[in-house]
């Protein structure tokens, strides 16, 4: 059973054209690292909050979001709690924001398992203490408070939080981007253990295409609330099939790149007021036709590359892989 | 100008020159003893990590902050100290602009595109009709006559970015410190606003002082760069020659914890402790 399944999910928001997020269609297995790739406004966010059954006020999903084999969107706020604080955790961007200043560290990683009665106040400290370990830090900080410590010893001590109720699926929302690039090694590197460790499935979500294929086992890029494309890091690091996949990458300025201008794209993301009739890129894809405008692209494999479906009318070829 | 500062044959002509900057916080060495040309019209890239100082240099540069000692040339006129009187303020605003992370909280969330172009224009050059100028600035950052009459809530993260460029060269700065401009940019308009200010440059002749953590901006913006630690610089040299061929062992560690396809970041994470 995967960790993470969702099929077909749509949502709406109130005052808005088109659904933000457009049928899309994601897995994670246990012990796999996903990431989930796209600019702001593309849904990314918005999918993997829907995981934990949080939605924005005003939004009607269809679809299904299964947790361990469980619908999310159907759970009632007696499950949803129990969700929250057993098989699906999150950590996000910014530790201090998700933190209460005031409490000292040891109440916050016990809190949840003692609020749910699922461990005694002994067990739940033993087991933060157990934890903070793990993510390299020591039982001294069960008594310090939050602003005692360092960006990144925070997100670590939001990394042990989020294990505490021993997740299926670890939902991972951008959680290095406040932090230093060096201490961004460490997080990742913390992460990718735990996950060996502990068989968590992980969704990371992310803006930085290097990032994802970097950490992660396979990759989805979104697009205007659409899978526009999926497939092993690797492979559409080195062969992007969609087009709005190759200019994401080319756009960024590498430090393998070539120098002098970016390969910018052109124009901006279609506004949410705005229906969409087409492909979401084709009024910024410089391979669009009148076929792109008028019909949206499924996802499909390409001959002899089952694992990398585009949403894509004229999908780049050519790639290595091919050969 | 008896002590000259230990320099090779730069023109008195650099945009900035920064000599022996430093600046104490408490205990803290914030920046200690900082030096770095940017010739006119050149990039000079400053990176490192929070707590590196490279934020603290940027601001002592624009006059944000107070240095305890060194000294800041502007076209080879001294700009240490406060500035006397109003008439010196606006002169010394007009030799180094700076634009910021967040245009969020840069731009007055009441005032138009215009009004707000309009408003620095009559500050700094009084009794000018300035229509023409704003439509010049406008055009030079891509802006369209739409966006002029818009508020900053009504404009995308990357458009917002734009007017507080086009605000800051209205006043035809020698100098545009950019602190971590295009980091809360998306990619795809990280790279228009990256090559907009290369345009710009190649037009102007406006010298940038780029502060970043970010080693591909800087590869992409600057032809030289320092590098800066616990508010020293460790390293400093052309862009290509550091990135290619770091010498400084935080140098190598920065460039190996870009992400990139085979990464290894528990070798990263021990490297740093090493260090």
């Amino acid at each position: 059973m995967n960790a993470l399944d969702v099929r077909e999910l749509r949502l709406r928001l109130p005052g808005t054209a088109r659904p933000v997020l457009d049928g899309v269609d994601l897995t994670v297995a246990p012990g796999e690292t996903v990431a989930l790739v796209g600019e702001s406004g593309s849904g990314k966010s918005l999918t993997s909050r829907a995981a934990l059954g949080l939605l924005p006020p005003g939004a009607v999903p269809t679809g299904e979001v299964l947790v361990d084999g469980r619908d999310v969107l159907t759970m009632d706020a007696a499950r949803l709690r129990e969700l929250r604080t057993g098989r699906a955790a999150m950590v996000f961007q910014d530790p201090r924001a998700a933190v209460n200043p005031l409490r000292r560290i040891g109440d916050f990683l016990t809190e949840s398992v003692r609020l749910t009665g699922t461990m005694s106040a002994a067990d739940a400290d033993r087991r933060a203490v157990e934890l903070l370990d793990a993510v390299g830090l020591g039982p001294e900080l069960m008594r310090r408070y939050p602003g005692q410590l360092s960006g990144g010893m925070l997100q670590r001590v939001m990394i042990a939080a989020a294990l505490m109720g021993d997740p299926v699926l670890l939902l991972a929302d951008e959680p290095t981007t406040a932090l230093d690039v060096t201490s961004q090694a460490e997080v990742i590197a913390l992460l990718d253990r735990l996950r060996e460790r502990f068989g968590t499935g992980l969704l990371f979500v992310t803006h930085d295409l290097g990032l994802a294929a970097a950490i992660s086992d396979r990759v989805y890029v979104m697009y205007a609330g659409r899978i526009v494309e999926s497939g092993p890091a690797e492979a559409l690091f080195e062969g992007p099939r969609h087009p709005y996949t190759a200019a994401l990458l080319s756009s960024t300025p590498r430090l393998d790149g070539p120098t002098g201008r970016l390969a910018a794209i052109d124009g901006q993301p279609p506004d949410l007021r705005q229906e969409l009739t087409g492909c979401a890129f084709a009024a910024r894809c410089r391979y669009a036709t009148d076929l792109c405008r008028e019909e949206a692209p499924a996802l499909r494999p390409a001959p002899g590359r089952p694992g990398q479906p585009a949403a894509c009318h004229h999908p780049l070829e050519g790639s290595p892989a091919d050969v | 100008m008896s002590e000259a500062a230990p320099r090779t044959a730069v023109p008195d002509t650099a945009a900035l020159e920064v000599t022996g900057l430093c600046r104490t916080f408490g205990a803290v060495r914030a920046v200690d003893e900082v030096s770095f040309t940017l010739p006119a019209g050149g990039s000079l890239g400053i990176v490192g990590e929070s707590g590196s100082g490279k934020t603290t240099t940027a601001r002592i540069v624009v006059g944000l902050e107070r240095a305890d000692a060194g000294r800041v040339l502007v076209k080879g006129r001294a700009r240490a100290g406060g500035a006397r009187g109003r008439a010196e303020r606006l002169a010394r605003a007009r030799e180094v602009q700076m634009v910021f992370q967040d245009p969020y909280l840069s731009l007055d969330p009441r005032t138009s595109v215009e009004a707000a172009l309009r408003e620095t224009l009559r500050l700094h050059f009084p009794g000018a009709d300035h229509q023409a100028r704003i439509k010049e600035l406008l055009d030079q950052v891509g802006l369209g006559t739409r966006a002029a009459e818009a508020l900053p809530r009504q404009l995308s993260g990357g458009q917002r970015q734009r007017v507080a460029i086009a605000r800051a060269l209205a006043v035809q700065p020698a100098v545009l410190v950019l602190d971590e401009a295009v980091a809360a940019l998306d990619v795809s308009v990280q790279a228009q606003v990256l090559n907009l200010l290369a345009d710009i440059r190649e037009r102007t002749g406006i010298g940038y002082l780029f502060i970043t953590h970010d080693l591909g901006v800087v590869r992409c913006v600057t032809d030289e760069v320092v590098v800066m630690r616990h508010g020293r610089i460790v390293e400093a040299g052309p862009t290509a020659t550091v990135l290619d061929d770091p010498q400084h062992a935080y140098t190598r560690l920065l460039l190996e914890s870009v992400p990139r396809p085979g990464w290894d970041p528990d070798r990263i994470a021990a490297a740093r402790r090493a260090l």
